[in-house]
């Protein structure tokens, strides 16, 4: 077991995590071996929450953390390592696969004439993805670059890109930027990955839960050619900040403390997961401000555990759940059209529910194609037409109907057909449920109605007043 | 990178000791986008003295640079082991290498041989009696022949260096040892990754 002091030498960060927001760290246990081990440390170690004006305490406290955590499973980063593993021998570098390979136009140039000396190509350019960031100018970008070498530069990679199949985002294009900035943004970093960039500032992407660090032009070439790279096995280190931060307290707040706690050589050889609520309460922006500074303090990588947001399950899951739906990220909820409003279930289809969405309707024209409103039993259809609901429904152009389950589970005749889109107040929108192929958006009676109403997802806040109204 | 086995050819004298990377390649030829034309670059300082031995007639078409101890010291940039092989260079003869020069020359199949200092000074005197002196460098063997001289001398090699010399394998080329490796492991890829 190895693990960093304690930096005694100030570092010229400002440190303006207050003293209500503790923070603690440990080394975790030097993974030279590919035992998994079990864990019971975990919660000892959370609950061990060591104030940062007690640092000497904190060291005899790590002593203790470092023992415990000898039999403990592994922690994200070497899971992701490991399951990056391609070839592995005792004392050897570890042969890592890399899921995504950024390049731009300053350190990859003589990595691609490499590549064309000695006769290879790019293994896997769907996996490598360029853009002119370092030296593009800011301002009339429809001008030539004034400057020879960047000129020289920008225009080798787009020939480099072209002879080699990758794709890049020159500049003046909807997607260049910062290559750290817009692999995000374009959904290409996820997590569990591995990213290299010939960037020192690649560990960025760890916010994701990925494996990020910045490679030399010749690791570069050998990324392009293998989609692999020889890597020593870095050493763990695990950061808590618990919080919550106060207010005021932001992320570039947060990794300058850690810097200044640790020192701006404290992370070298390691990889750093940052953990604590202070973390998990950060915007993934944030996040992506605390990894990006993980090489400041000297750090191969720094990441942070995917949370439900970011679970590589989760994008799968919803990877193939938009696909089910025939809908593409960033989709704004409004301009979808709907095919059928269903208004129901022992969700929502008690008498309040059919006020709600009665409230909705009433003066108003439905415009969506099926409009199907199904009190939750006999009673609440008894109430409603006393309340004279039924006729606003019908009035509107709803179809008023029978209770039961109806299209919450479609096993009567209201079902969904192949590819249609409902608004429903039901509670599953499973695969299929309203229907085999059928789509379900899952509202409340109120969205339903103005739903209803609009054609598109709209709130009532989005329908037009209605003439005469006197509100 | 080509295998290497056997180099055979004549040499030049660089009669000098703690011959730096910025000497055999100054800074400016860093700025470059690309892998060769480096050889233009190659002692560009000391080319400018017209008597430099690169720059006698009788010592074109050498393919062994035979140099004094600490050959490469400096800089770590790898373009200094580029720009001495697209001079012409296959191996470079000296009593002693900066490891990190040494290590470059590996990576790019350009032969480090280290001979005793008084094997080098022999070597120097039988180039400069006759030009045209024959040297063999044979990595198999790991001997270098100067019969004009009656030079036969072992020099060292670890193994594994060795084996990328005599099978021109350059770090890539090692890794693509691998590739059955990297093919089983693209193929169990998560479908969730692109
Ligand atoms: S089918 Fe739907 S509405 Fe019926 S009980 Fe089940 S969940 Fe409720």
């Amino acid at each position: 077991i190895t693990r960093t002091l304690l930096s005694s030498t100030p570092t010229p960060v400002t440190l303006s995590i207050p003293q209500e927001c503790y923070l603690r760290k440990w080394d975790a246990y030097n993974a030279q071996t590919d035992d998994l081990r079990h864990d019971e440390s975990q919660d000892d170690v959370n609950q061990d929450h060591v104030n940062q004006d007690r640092v000497n305490q904190d060291r005899v406290n790590q002593d203790r953390v470092n023992q415990d955590q000898v039999n403990r499973p592994m922690t994200l980063p070497e899971k992701v390592w490991h399951r990056h593993l391609v070839h592995s021998t005792p004392g050897e570098a570890d042969l890592l696969y890399i899921d995504l390979h950024l390049i731009h136009e300053v350190t990859s140039p003589q990595a691609f004439d490499g590549l064309r000396l000695s006769g290879r190509k790019v293994r896997r350019p769907e996996l490598t993805l360029a853009t002119e960031d370092h030296n593009v100018p800011t301002a009339d970008i429809d001008q030539p670059i004034a400057d020879e070498i960047s000129a020289k530069q920008v225009d080798t990679l787009r020939r480099n890109a072209a002879e080699f199949g990758v794709t890049n985002y020159p500049m003046g294009h909807a997607n260049q930027g910062i290559v750290h900035v817009i692999a995000p943004e374009q959904g290409r970093t996820l997590p569990g990955m591995t990213v290299v960039c010939g960037d020192s500032h690649t560990a960025t992407h760890g916010a994701f839960g990925a494996i990020a660090f910045g490679i030399g032009t010749s690791e570069v070439e050998h990324v392009l050619a293998t989609q692999t790279l020889p890597q020593s096995r870095p050493k763990w280190m695990s950061v808590t900040v618990d919080g919550p931060a106060p207010a005021g307290v932001t992320a570039k707040d947060i990794v300058l403390a850690i810097i200044g706690e640790i020192g701006t050589s404290g992370g070298i050889g390691y990889v750093i997961e940052y953990r604590g609520q202070a973390i998990s309460d950060l915007s993934m922006e944030g996040r992506m401000t605390v990894c990006n500074m993980s090489i400041e303090a000297g750090a191969r990588a720094g990441l942070i555990a995917p949370d439900d947001f970011a679970d590589p399950s989760t994008r799968e899951n919803v990877g193939r759940a938009l696909e089910y739906m025939g809908l593409t990220p960033g989709t704004p909820m409004r301009s979808i059209a709907v095919d059928t409003v269903f208004i129901g279930s022992c969700t929502n289809s008690r008498i309040e529910d059919l006020r709600a969405a009665a409230a909705v309707m009433e003066g108003r024209t439905v415009t969506v194609p099926r409009v199907m409103v199904v009190p939750g039993s006999h009673r609440v259809k008894l109430q409603a037409e006393a309340e004279g609901l039924h006729e606003i429904f019908r009035a509107a152009g709803a179809d008023w109907r029978e209770p039961g389950c109806s299209m919450c589970l479609a096993m009567n005749p209201d079902k969904l057909t192949q590819g249609e889109r409902s608004a429903s107040t039901s509670n599953r929108n499973f695969e299929g449920r309203q229907g085999r192929g059928g789509r379900t958006h899952l509202v409340s009676p109120a969205v339903a109605a103005a739903t209803a109403v609009q054609g598109t997802f709209a709130t009532p806040e989005d329908l037009p007043p209605i003439e005469g109204a006197t509100s | 990178m080509k295998a290497v086995t056997v180099i055979s050819g004549t040499g030049v004298p660089l009669k000098r000791s703690d011959v730096d990377t910025d000497q055999i390649i100054p800074a400016e030829w860093l700025k470059q986008v690309e892998r060769t034309g480096f050889e233009k670059g190659l002692f560009a300082t000391w080319r400018d003295d017209r008597d430099f031995v690169l720059n006698q007639e009788q010592y074109q078409g050498a393919s062994v640079l035979v140099a004094g101890p600490a050959f490469g010291v400096g800089s770590s940039r790898e373009h200094a082991v580029w720009a001495i092989q697209q001079g012409g260079f296959d191996a470079v003869i000296a009593p002693s290498f900066s490891d990190i020069f040494r290590n470059n020359c590996t990576k790019n199949g350009l032969v480090p041989v280290v001979l005793p200092e008084s094997t080098v000074e022999q070597i120097w005197a039988a180039i400069e009696a006759d030009p045209q002196t024959d040297i063999t460098v044979d990595v198999e063997r790991l001997v270098v022949e100067v019969p004009a001289a009656g030079i036969v001398a072992q020099f060292p090699m670890d193994a594994p260096t060795q084996h990328r010399f005599l099978n021109g394998l350059d770090d890539i080329g090692l890794t693509m040892a691998h590739v059955g490796d990297i093919d089983a492991f693209e193929s169990s890829r998560p479908a969730w990754l692109p």
